[in-house]
């Protein structure tokens, strides 16, 4: 399991406007194209080098895949990280202020504390 | 040798600079109060006269990421462009650019390697909200050269508490002994109980009220033994899942003193969370 890389794609996708779009609309077709191309580029680095050996899990993948935040608070996805891309995707969805943070919180209603580590 | 003549810790709310300048509707039913007591805020850094700031927040991986992670950081660049594309979405913030006091950075560096804290260094950094949201309401004017100094209170592992309380007090020491003739206000922003991306984001107050009434009280007292007595890296996990935040306050309360009341305190219980704003004056019997 790699925290360090779902933390990676949400990283990479919330700080790209294209991306988060191409997110929202093609979940599934997103994470396949990301693991194939991004996931191993060494970010801060000159694009000459690349890593070999990250890839996701089943799991991992498909709660990208499907937009499961929950499954990703879950799994020790960084909350912030996860939130503000979510924000990003599906606020607009909303006509209420604060609407998709609040139905956000109900849908980790069912998580108390301990919460699962988020250390990478 | 220079002279600190305010230390300010703070809050730093992402929605005050949209708060404040919405009009209409648009215009939240807090706004108002919130810009008052902002402006009280600010009038208790524009007294003090500072020609320099030292700038304490915490990167919200913008530019600090998980392959090169540093636990503390100082900034020492001509300038600092400022706010990001994320930002700018969420928050409505606006691009900025402050200008950096690159001899004091050198200084801090030098010195704080050589007291101990084996300091980061990045001489081009894009500083985010948790330094341009004081700039906002405390300066908004822009006008003063900045020393930013960055703590890891956000990717695990973190620095004790105490670490947080050292620090302060050495850029107390070091601000204190540079050699130049310069005004510095230390202003650093962190977080009281707080929330984010769990179950008891967003709700009607911070999700911990206790924790904010006991931290209030900690740092408007000096009470550090009390605080360092009570707070770990794992109790604060239950007051909200970002609170670690509230260590960069702990760094303020290194750099004010033991002891030390604050001069001015004051708060405001919002949504999401609670704000806090607090001033010391340090060397001149609480006057600015």
């Amino acid at each position: 399991m790699s925290k360090y890389l779902l933390n990676k794609f949400l990283f990479t996708v919330d700080r790209d406007p294209e991306l988060v779009e191409r997110y929202r609309d093609d979940p599934q077709g997103t994470v396949q194209w990301w693991e194939e191309t991004e996931a191993n580029r060494i970010l801060n680095c000159h694009t000459g080098e690349s890593s070999t050996w990250l890839r996701f899990d089943d799991t991992e993948r498909t709660a990208l895949s499907t937009h499961d935040y929950p499954r990703l608070f879950e799994l020790g996805a960084h909350p912030f990280l996860t939130l503000t891309l979510f924000i990003a995707m599906f606020e607009r969805d909303h006509d209420e202020p604060l609407g998709f943070q609040l139905e956000y919180a109900r849908r980790l209603s069912h998580l108390s504390l301990p919460y699962p580590d988020i250390a990478t | 040798m220079a002279e600190l003549v305010a230390v300010i810790a703070s809050t730093h709310h992402p929605f005050y600079y949209k708060a404040s300048t919405a009009t209409g509707e648009e215009r939240p039913p807090f706004a108002d109060e919130w810009v008052r007591k902002v402006a009280a805020f600010r009038e208790t850094l524009t007294k003090a006269r500072p020609d320099v700031l030292v700038m304490v927040g915490s990167d919200h991986f913008h530019q600090l990421w998980l392959d090169n992670m540093p636990q503390f950081l100082i900034g020492k660049a001509p300038h600092y462009d400022a706010n990001w594309y994320n930002e700018e979405r969420e928050f409505g913030l606006p691009r900025m650019v402050m200008r950096g006091q690159e001899d004091l950075s050198t200084y801090l560096l030098r010195e704080g390697l050589d007291a101990g804290f084996d300091l980061a260094f990045s001489n081009e950094l894009r500083i985010d909200h948790s330094i341009t949201c004081p700039i906002i309401t405390l300066r908004p004017q822009n006008d003063l050269p900045i020393v930013p100094v960055y703590t890891n209170i956000f990717a695990p592992p973190l620095p004790q508490p105490k670490r947080f309380v050292q620090l302060g007090r050495t850029i107390r020491e070091l601000v204190e002994s540079w050699p130049s003739d310069q005004r510095v206000a230390v202003i650093g922003t962190g977080h009281l109980s707080l929330e984010l991306g769990g179950p008891r984001q967003f709700g009607p107050h911070g999700p911990d009220p206790e924790f904010d009434r006991k931290a209030v009280e900690w740092i408007s007292t000096g009470d550090l033994d009390g605080c360092l007595s009570e707070v770990s890296l794992d109790s604060l996990h239950a007051p909200g899942n970002a609170t670690h935040g509230f260590m960069d306050f702990m760094l303020m309360m290194g750099v004010a003193g033991e002891g030390r009341k604050a001069d001015y305190v004051d708060t405001y219980d919002l949504f999401h969370t609670m704000e806090a704003y607090f001033t010391w004056y340090p060397n001149n019997g609480g006057q600015p």
